[in-house]
This record gives C-alpha cells, structure tokens and sequence, in this order.
C-alpha cells in the first residue's frame, strides 16, 4: 500500500467519491435545491459526522461534496487566506477523497468554499461560492426558540432585527455591527451571510455567481441565486456603510481590499495587511513587473 | 414483462453531472440544459426526465407518476422509489401527460415552503431565446424560454403558483434529453 498522503495512490479508495454516501448527496442535493429555489430560507437537513470536528466547516464541506465533480477546481479559504490551516486541511481532504486539482487563484476555480470573506476578486457565472455557517438563523441571539424564529421567517415579521440595530444607534451613534451583518434577500427573508466582514456584504448583491450556504451543527443550508437583490439592512437616515481599516495594505498597497491587522512585535508593532492572499500576491507581482520596466 | 434497460452508467459521476445540470437550470431559470443523454428508459419516459429522478429520488421521497407500468417498474427499481397514488403526497410528481393541476400539488406551509413538490412534466420541445419571458432571481434582465406542448392554462396557473410564495411549486420542464427548470420565483410572460 502507499501512503495516504498521496493523492493519485489514495484517491477515493475505500470511499465514495467525495467521502458521503449517494444517498445522503441525494438528500443534499434534494435541499440544495429547494434552496435555491426559495432565495434566502434555511431548509434543513441530515447533516453527517464528517472527519473534522464541528465549526470547521463540516456544512460547507458537505454542500461542496455534494456538488462537486471530477472536473471542478477548488479553492478554499479561511478569513481570505489559502495557507490557514482549515483550509489547508479541507484541500487536502478533497484532494484524498475526490481526487480533484485545487487551487489559489480565484480565476481558476469552479467551487470556492469559504470561511468568512468573499474574495475581491469579482466572481464569474461559471463559479459557485460555498460559505461555511456557524449559526444560519440570523435572530438566533434574539428569539432562542427554533420554532420562533421559523415562525417569524413565515410571516416575515423582521421587527426585532430592527429594534436589535436601533439600539445601537440610540446608545452608540451608528450601527455597531461589524460582521455577520444581516441581509434582506429578494425583499422576502432575513438571513444571516455568515461572519463575512459587513464590507463584504455588497458583494453579494446581485452576484454573477451562485452562492450556497451550509451550517453542519445547525443542519441548514440556504442559497442566494445569481443576480438577486440582496439588501443591507439599515434605515433610510442611518444608510449600511462597509467598514475598511483607513489604511494602504503594507505588501501591495491596495487601498479597496478588506485589511487585517497584524501583530508584528510585542512593542506595539502593527501592519495592515490584505485578508485576500491571492488578491495580494498577485497585486505584487503586477507591482514588482511595473517597477521592472 | 420487457427486460429493464439499465440507469446511469456509472451510478456516481452521472448523477453528480446530472444535478449540476438541474442545478444551473433551477439556478438560471429558462436556461436549458441538457441531462441524461446516454439513457434508454422506457417510453413514455423521455431521458432527462428519467435522468432527474434517478438523481434527486429514492426511497425518502413519495413518487407520483402517470408513466405506465413499464416506467413505473424501471424508476422503482433503480430509484427505489416508493410510488403513492394521490398526487398531493408526493415530493415528485412526474408527468408525461397531462399534468394534476399545480394546486393540486403539495405547496409546503408558509413555515416549511421546502415541503413544496417538485413537478417534472415532459413538454414536446424547449428552446431559448425565444418565446416566454423570464424574470426573476437568477436572471441579470430577462431569459428567453420557448415550450411547445405545455400543459393547457400553464401560465395561468403559474401567476397563482408564484404568488402564494413562499408556498409552491416548482417545475422542471423536459424533452428528450434537454430540461429548464422554473422556480416557484420567476415570473412568466407571454412572448
């Protein structure tokens, strides 16, 4: 037998191509479709054990196992990184399990499957992108109660939600929420877009490609279509800003990409530094070619 | 009894690429794709029809047919589908005739609108780019989508499909090995 760690020599042997069964794809598939179907509202689902532990994106790994084919090139990123560890791990896992070739680039996949950012990198029609989902009921720290929060969705009665902002803008002036930012999709369900940045919630509105959403421990997945309206909420005299760290990313320069603050030393050392790391290296070597000529 | 002419070649990769199929077509809907070529299920089933069922239904999900024996035998046996006789309980309902009429069909409640059944009607022929438009989520402006024999009063009944969301039903369209897909969201206009 050869190593494990060999792609080509494991591949899907022992397992089904991409690791879950027929019928549990078919189950998937069966929501996935019925998400789409209806923009925004969370179908719920038998979501398996997977082999990573609960909030590393078992939901996204089974809705990208789902889909996924022989042909597709996948992307993961953690945070807008490619080299954190989860999504190093979940490459590598379809890497064993499917057999299919990943990649970096944003350009280059079919299937994305994040873990809180969009890419900056505007997505094509011919991509699906696949956020991993912590907690997919938007008034979950509002109304507790599943059988609630279901009902409110049913008679769209979104009223908590609104008083939740206001109060941030009674005691702080604006609206304090950073990430997780709720959503309107299609003027009909409030949903939550995962912890991505609220800076990347414009991205989605309207977005060429189709967005899919899995929660493993919550067992729901919900979808955005291509091209539908997807709303910021917010009020007319307090209108959604995205937020930016008001800084130039120190590697590439770029002034529109979502920053994060890096720790340089324990001397108050800091650098702002692009969360998108395919976005940044290839901004740098485009950089470094001007300088050239 | 005929013998059964077989499902998918390979059971795994052509449901896989049969689903993305039905996934683009539901996610853009109007746009036609097509499903199931290589298939020989028997008459009357067309073979994106059979194509959507060997994929999406199984034993987790009542079937509603007006096939025949013939296909019923065929889809119970490489779907393992349990077959029910009232067209409200079924999660599929699959028609090559006249198809029941949309809200004779389950629509889910207003909380589980995923409980909502899924009609796959076989038409004479689909092509894009003319006759009905689309709109809707999943459509930039307007997709064209042409379907000779559909069911009698389809628009009409749409109209009233669409606008009990989020309760309804949505549709696949198929003919020989080509489907679109409607749903319960997008809107219909004569062309």
């Amino acid at each position: 037998m050869t190593g494990i760690d060999d792609p080509r020599a494991s591949g899907t042997e022992g397992y089904n191509f991409a690791y879950l069964d027929e019928a549990t794809k078919r189950m998937i598939r069966r929501a996935i479709l019925k998400a789409v179907a209806i923009p925004g509202h969370q179908i719920p689902f038998g979501a398996r054990e997977m082999p990573l532990p609960y909030g590393w994106g078992t939901g996204g790994i089974q809705v990208t196992a789902a889909i996924l084919g022989p042909a597709d090139v996948l992307k993961v990123i953690d945070q807008g990184a490619d080299d954190t560890t989860n999504a190093i791990s979940i490459r590598r896992f379809f890497t064993r399990v499917a057999g299919v070739a990943t990649t970096e680039s944003t350009a280059e996949a079919s299937i994305i499957q994040t873990r809180h950012r969009i890419p900056e990198k505007a997505l094509r029609e011919d991509q699906v992108i696949v956020y991993q989902v912590p907690q997919p009921e938007p008034l979950s720290k509002l109304e507790p109660r599943r059988a609630e929060t279901e009902r409110l969705h049913a008679l769209a009665d979104y009223g908590l939600m609104h008083v939740r902002l206001y109060e941030d803008i009674a005691r702080l002036g604006h609206i304090a929420k950073a990430y997780d930012y709720p959503v309107m999709v299609n003027g009909r369900y409030l949903m939550s877009p995962s912890p991505i940045p609220a800076f990347d919630n414009p991205k989605m509105d309207r977005m060429p490609a189709l967005q899919l959403f899995g929660a493993g421990r919550e067992k729901r997945i919900y979808a955005i279509p291509p091209y539908t309206p997807v709303r910021s909420l917010d009020f007319e005299d307090h209108p959604f800003r995205p937020i930016r760290a008001p800084h130039a990313c120190a590697l590439c320069g770029s002034t529109e990409s979502y920053l994060d603050e890096v720790l340089t030393d324990d001397a108050g050392g800091r650098m702002f530094v692009c969360s998108d790391t395919d976005y940044c290296g290839e901004r740098q070597v485009a950089v470094a070619q001007e300088a050239a000529e | 009894m005929t013998p059964l002419s077989p499902g998918f070649a390979d059971p795994v990769l052509d449901a896989q690429a049969c689903f993305r199929a039905v996934l683009e077509a539901m996610s853009r809907p109007g746009r036609v794709v097509v499903a199931g070529a290589a298939l020989r299920p028997p008459a009357p089933l067309c073979r994106a029809a059979a194509a959507v069922l060997l994929t999406l239904a199984d034993a987790d999900t009542p079937l509603w047919s007006d096939a025949g024996a013939n296909a019923e035998a065929w889809l119970r046996f490489h779907c393992g589908a349990a077959f029910v006789t009232a067209p409200d309980h079924a999660a599929f309902v699959l028609a090559t005739g006249t198809p029941p009429a949309l809200d004779a069909l389950q629509p889910g409640s207003e909380e589980q609108p995923q409980r909502g059944a899924t009609l796959v009607v076989q038409v004479a022929s689909l092509g894009a780019g003319h006759g009905w438009r689309l709109t809707g989520p999943g459509i930039e402006h307007e997709h064209r989508l042409a379907v000779t024999g559909a069911p009698g009063g389809f628009l009409a009944a749409w109209a009233m499909n669409r606008a009990r969301f989020p309760r309804g039903v949505d549709v696949v369209l198929c003919a020989e090995d080509r489907l679109a897909a409607l749903p319960r969201t997008v809107a219909i206009q004569e062309g």
